[in-house]
């Protein structure tokens, strides 16, 4: 457990580096952005207490909204998500449960399980990030144009992280 | 009160929940409010350092554009530079008026322009003299104004921001309105106000107006690309194009208005509290 701990520190970090300084600067055709270290908040192991997600999701949220000059505005988003994500888990759970001690992650549940899982979650982020920055709804159509273009992006990025890194079935 | 405390115990996760969600609502609407001095920003030293880093692995793909920028601005501040000096031996004589613009040049740590509210954090900080309110040019133009400062680095409100507001002027007829950004396009923004009766074309300049003072009187923003006039609008709908790329900008100047205050109490003794 205790190493466990250690390694997401770690994985904090790495997270947010990415995420600050290539990520920050990786923005595609002007709508599409990748907000990738929301996986931080959804590949924590499932049994993860909602509370030490929030406050791991509220750090997080955080960090980034220093080095984006948006006060709040991620830490707010992903507080939600880090709230919502064990309620969202224990709606999905597939036949027989998870195993115990396993992670949300692709390599454990298989590739639709781990869309059903994360693609509403990481919409619900995006819309909340995009609508509360543009201040309202005056945007909508543009606004909407970004959050589906963000989406497409940062899930694609967070599969193929998936499809590369070498994952063991139990941690 | 022990049913109470078993209350809120057991929902532990939704009050922790409301609470963060709570401090950060706070958070963004204190961020919303205008110019102020904050730690938890990118003028922050560690992060205006990182930020510096990731900028400066961007500049290399630009040097020859920013070179070409430069030597084009050398070569234009050159002909002002005369210019000036024949109006100077002309007219004016009150030295104050002639030296009542600063500029201190900064470079640009780290830059956005696809988010609504785009901020640009610069080099140089309080040390340097800088304070919340000041105006910032690039080469071409208008960039914005200095949001909070910390020690050695500040951050902008760019232009391409949907809360920044800045008084500009159709150059030619002399009408002055709002230039605000719709949130859209980082190559064009808005004139907003100005009135039915006014005839702008498509192609007139538009410049700072200097009713603020913080910005000098003339600086450019852009030039109008389309002007409608709906039937029944009070005003015109016009589209103007930025004349500072935003996409690559480097280096900024900073405008330290001297005569600011003296101006800001004379209106404030006579028309009162600005809102």
């Amino acid at each position: 457990m205790n190493r466990l701990g250690i390694v997401q520190l770690v994985l904090f970090f790495v997270y947010l580096l990415v995420q600050v300084l290539i990520l920050r600067n990786l923005v595609l055709f002007n709508t599409a952005f990748c907000f990738l270290y929301i996986a931080f908040v959804l590949l924590l192991p499932i049994e993860t207490n909602t509370l030490i997600l929030m406050l791991a999701g509220f750090l997080m949220g955080f960090s980034v909204d220093i080095f984006y000059d948006s006060m709040g505005l991620h830490a707010l988003a992903t507080v939600l998500v880090a709230y919502l994500r064990n309620y969202w888990l224990s709606t999905i759970t597939p036949q027989g449960g998870y195993e115990s001690g396993s992670t949300a992650t692709l390599a454990a549940n298989g590739l639709q399980w781990f869309l059903v899982y994360s693609l509403p979650l990481v919409f619900l982020h995006h819309l909340v990030l995009f609508f509360v920055e543009a201040s309202g709804f005056t945007l909508f159509w543009y606004t909407m144009l970004k959050i589906i273009a963000s989406l497409i992006f940062t899930m694609s990025v967070m599969l193929l992280l998936q499809f590369l890194t070498p994952q063991r079935r139990r941690i | 009160m022990e049913r109470l405390l078993n209350f809120i115990y057991e929902y532990r996760a939704f009050f922790t929940f409301l609470f963060l969600e709570l401090v950060c609502v706070w958070l963004v609407i204190e961020n919303n409010q205008y110019q102020s001095t904050k730690y938890f920003n990118s003028s922050n030293r560690v992060a205006a350092q990182l930020l510096g880093f990731s900028q400066g692995v961007r500049e290399y793909f630009s040097l020859r554009a920013i070179n070409e920028d430069l030597a084009r601005e050398n070569a234009e501040l050159r002909t002002d530079l005369a210019r000036t000096r024949i109006q100077l031996s002309e007219s004016v004589t009150d030295t104050t008026r002639i030296n009542q613009f600063d500029f201190v040049s900064a470079k640009v740590m780290a830059n956005s322009t696809s988010l609504y509210k785009n901020y640009i954090t610069i080099n140089k900080g309080v040390v340097d003299g800088l304070a919340p309110g000041m105006a910032v040019i690039g080469d071409a133009g208008a960039v914005g104004k200095v949001k909070s400062v910390s020690s050695r680095y500040a951050v902008l409100i760019s232009l391409l921001n949907v809360d920044e507001q800045v008084s500009g002027m159709i150059k030619r007829t002399n009408h002055f309105g709002t230039v605000r950004w719709d949130g859209a396009d980082m190559r064009y923004t808005t004139l907003q106000f100005i009135p039915r009766h006014a005839r702008p074309v498509v192609g007139d300049s538009v410049v700072t107006s200097g009713y603020n003072a913080v910005f000098p009187e003339g600086i450019m923003v852009g030039i109008i690309r389309e002007a409608a006039l709906k039937p029944e609008a009070p005003f015109w709908d016009i589209r103007v194009e930025l004349s500072q790329d935003f996409g690559r900008l480097v280096f900024v100047e900073v405008i330290k208005s001297k005569l600011k205050n003296e101006k800001d109490s004379l209106e404030h003794l006579t028309i009162g509290e600005p809102k």
